[in-house]
């Protein structure tokens, strides 16, 4: 099976030959590295910028002005900050031209916690993107989605954000991408730059095909009846493990993940509430203010009087950062005993 | 540039027709080019009474837009009075057009003598300023010239100073890619080089092996809102910075249009050749101060580039004074009657603020997922 970042260079591959995207840029993209988390290596279309957060959105604006497609990428989300308020533009360039400008452009950039980064390569951005109006927002929690998403993504005329968990990057799904060998071995001699001697080297793409992960559309990766955990990336991982372990003991939960943050698929959310009656949030940004207080209060408003049990948010708590040393870190993320515990309070709750 | 085509609004003349002035009629051409004292840099008389008449147009334009504001018929204006000499030179220079094809513009909010001399109507400035939904940029959504016209290759002006100066690396990289010779502009002012945009943008502009065919301009007008020149810069020029980035750069007086049409002639012809960068500094006079912020008014005792051009074509018998005065008549008239058809003209609804947050109008309120 194919790693996040495997799944991810053959989105780019498949959109470079197929959906016309004509470059794939950022900090460290191009060769020799093809992206610190390897991404981008073997891409025809990757180059290198100059270590410049703002260069880089700045020239992908330009470049979808023009109408030609682009994939753009901060190193690391911790660093995208100092971008906002491009990313602001972006969002906002097809409104205030009164819808005469498109911005059809992908920045996509690793984000969250997990693989103890400390203070600045653990940030989250998922609550910031949200208040980014005329974005798409995606965050994919398997190779899968994350070559589906990839697709949607370039295609999408309006820009969109591609947020993609450090902590995932190594990890393998269990469903293959249309085209990918059975053989995982024989995909990472197609397609991985060799460690040593990678002079010269050229990948050998596999035939892939074309899948999409439609935006908006999330996923209930285990069914339940008694509560439902609303997720996103990294967390859908943890709360499926919960989900197994408390199964066991009769609780049953069903897991949805979201997969886009914006637009987010609420008549999923919507449904599976009114099944379970309880419902807990799940994610790693920070808890003030975040992504899952806005679902919280559209399930208040509109489920109030089908809910057993008062919403929760379960979230990385209100931190200036995350420290290196691993208490640190975990005590600063939801980890498995805190959505364990979350959980049960919320299915022990009597209305 | 990708163009919504359900939503039409403004006037939209074509190529051709934007070419010509429409006062020249008024005009008397005299037969001689040139004074031996003063032969104009060589430019033809045509040439010399098309950026008379377009200044002349710029400015009473410019006027009228103060008008309308003080009387309260707008809610801000900024502009550019005073910068004629350089703007519409490089709006008649541009190969204008459509597409990879034609020169891309990243202009600033004082760039309505370039938008004029690219054609765009008077009724359509005026529209924005008033915010109208036949406004043609921003369908009343912005303010005062924050010009969009994607016919012209024109990208959106942003309030936010020097973001344009990377967008237009971006133009710039895929017209290189396109191979046709056009070429990305981008204007912007003094203070705004403060900005790391700025940097940004002669990093990206000067990489050896890839630089990008883009004419980077400041128009120097001393001043940020309030912050004079020597309150934010060190450099002696503004163009000094380009240098050390390999990029050629030069000074030039912004407030004569034939230095200017001269200068930027053979740069963009540099550009064009070489597919690689080059650096005007104009230095220009900002004669109606910032904007409304702080009243809008004329600094009488500054340089008038358009009154200085003006007297100089009359003393060089190219222009008679009483066509000279005529343009400006019909060009007043022209303002005033196009302010009474706007005013009549339809405002944006309300429900509207939900249309084109995304393409096609798809669904952006959340209350409907
Ligand atoms: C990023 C940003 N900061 C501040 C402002 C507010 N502002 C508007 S115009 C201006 C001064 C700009 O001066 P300069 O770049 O010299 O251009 P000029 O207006 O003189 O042509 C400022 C500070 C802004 N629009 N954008």
């Amino acid at each position: 099976m194919a790693s996040v970042a495997q799944a991810i260079r053959m989105a780019l591959h498949y959109g470079e030959k197929n959906l016309g995207v004509k470059d794939i840029f950022g900090q460290d993209v191009g060769a020799p590295l093809g992206g610190v988390f390897t991404a981008t290596q073997g891409l025809k279309n990757a180059w290198n910028s100059p270590l410049d957060e703002r260069g880089i959105i700045g020239m992908a604006m330009g470049i979808a002005m023009t109408g030609d497609r682009c994939v753009a990428e901060i190193q690391f989300a911790d660093y995208i900050f100092n971008t906002i308020d491009l990313l602001k533009i972006a969002g906002n360039t097809l409104w205030c031209t009164n819808g005469q400008v498109e911005l059809p452009m992908v920045v996509m950039t690793p984000v969250g916690a997990g693989i103890f980064g400390s203070v600045y390569h653990s940030h989250s951005f998922d609550a910031w993107a949200s208040r980014l109006p005329g974005w798409k927002i995606v965050m994919p929690s398997n190779p899968l989605d994350a070559y589906g998403l990839m697709l949607s993504a370039i295609k999408d005329p309006n820009p969109v954000l591609y947020l993609k968990s450090k902590a995932l990057m190594r990890h393998k799904g269990d469903e293959l991408i249309p085209g990918e060998p059975v053989d995982e071995k024989e995909l990472k001699a197609m397609i991985d730059k060799p460690v040593q001697n990678a002079e010269g080297w050229k990948p050998r793409w596999p035939d892939l095909e074309e899948y999409m992960v439609p935006i908006g559309k999330g996923k209930i990766t285990h069914s339940g009846e008694h509560i439902t955990v609303v997720t996103y990336s990294r967390m859908v991982h943890l709360c499926d493990e919960v989900a197994a372990k408390l199964a066991q003991e009769g609780i049953s939960v069903e897991v949805i993940d979201l997969r886009s943050i914006y637009p987010y698929d609420w008549q999923l959310i919507k449904s599976s509430i009114e099944k379970t009656g309880r419902v807990l949030f799940v994610n790693e940004d920070t808890e003030v203010t975040n992504f899952g207080e806005h679902l919280a209060y559209r399930a208040t408003q509109e489920l109030f009087y089908q809910l057993m049990a008062r919403p929760r948010v379960l979230a990385g708590k209100n931190l200036p950062g995350i420290g290196l040393h691993p208490n640190l870190e975990k005590n600063s993320v939801p980890q498995l005993t805190d959505i364990e515990l979350a959980i049960r309070e919320v299915v022990a709750e009597v209305p | 540039m990708s163009k919504k085509t359900t939503v039409k609004a403004g006037s939209k003349p074509s190529a051709k027709k934007a070419a010509k002035p429409t006062a020249k009629a008024a005009t008397k051409t005299s037969k001689k080019v040139t004074t031996k004292a003063d032969n104009f840099g060589g430019l033809s008389e045509e040439i010399l009474l098309r950026m008379h008449d377009l200044m002349v147009k710029s400015r009473v334009l410019e006027e009228r837009l103060i008008k309308i504001y003080k009387a309260g018929e707008a809610y801000f204006w900024i502009g550019g009075p005073g910068e004629e000499a350089f703007g519409v030179p490089l709006g008649m220079l541009a190969n204008k057009g459509q597409g990879l094809a034609h020169d891309w513009f990243h202009l600033h909010y004082r760039c309505t003598p370039t938008l004029l001399a690219l054609g765009m109507t008077m009724i359509d400035s005026i529209r924005l300023i008033m915010n109208r939904s036949t406004d043609p940029s921003t369908g009343g959504r912005n303010f005062a010239n924050h010009y969009c016209f994607p016919q012209w290759n024109v990208a959106p002006v942003t309030s936010p100073i020097e973001v344009q100066y990377p967008i237009a690396c971006g133009t710039a990289h895929a017209q290189k890619r396109f191979g046709k010779k056009a070429i990305s502009i981008v204007t912007g002012g003094d203070a705004g080089t403060a900005e790391g945009d700025f940097a940004s943008a002669l990093i990206l502009a000067s990489r050896k092996g890839q630089e990008l065919p883009i004419l980077i301009t400041v128009q120097n007008n001393k001043f940020g809102i309030s912050t004079p020149f020597e309150g934010q810069h060190g450099e002696t020029n503004i163009a000094d910075r380009a240098r050390a980035f390999n990029i050629r750069s030069r000074v030039i007086n912004g407030n004569d249009p034939v230095e200017s049409y001269l200068a930027m002639q053979e740069e963009m012809e540099y550009i064009r050749k070489t597919g690689k960068p080059s650096f005007i500094e104009a230095h220009v006079t900002r004669l109606y101060g910032h904007s409304s912020a702080d009243g809008a008014n004329k600094k009488t005792h500054m340089f008038d580039p358009v009154f200085e051009f003006e007297n100089r074509l009359i003393k060089a018998g190219i222009i008679s004074e009483k066509a000279a005065k005529k343009i400006w008549e019909i060009y007043e008239e022209e303002g005033v009657l196009a302010q009474e058809k706007v005013r009549q003209e339809p405002s944006p609804t309300s429900e509207s603020v939900w249309d084109h947050v995304f393409v096609g109008n798809e669904n952006a309120d959340w209350r409907k997922f």
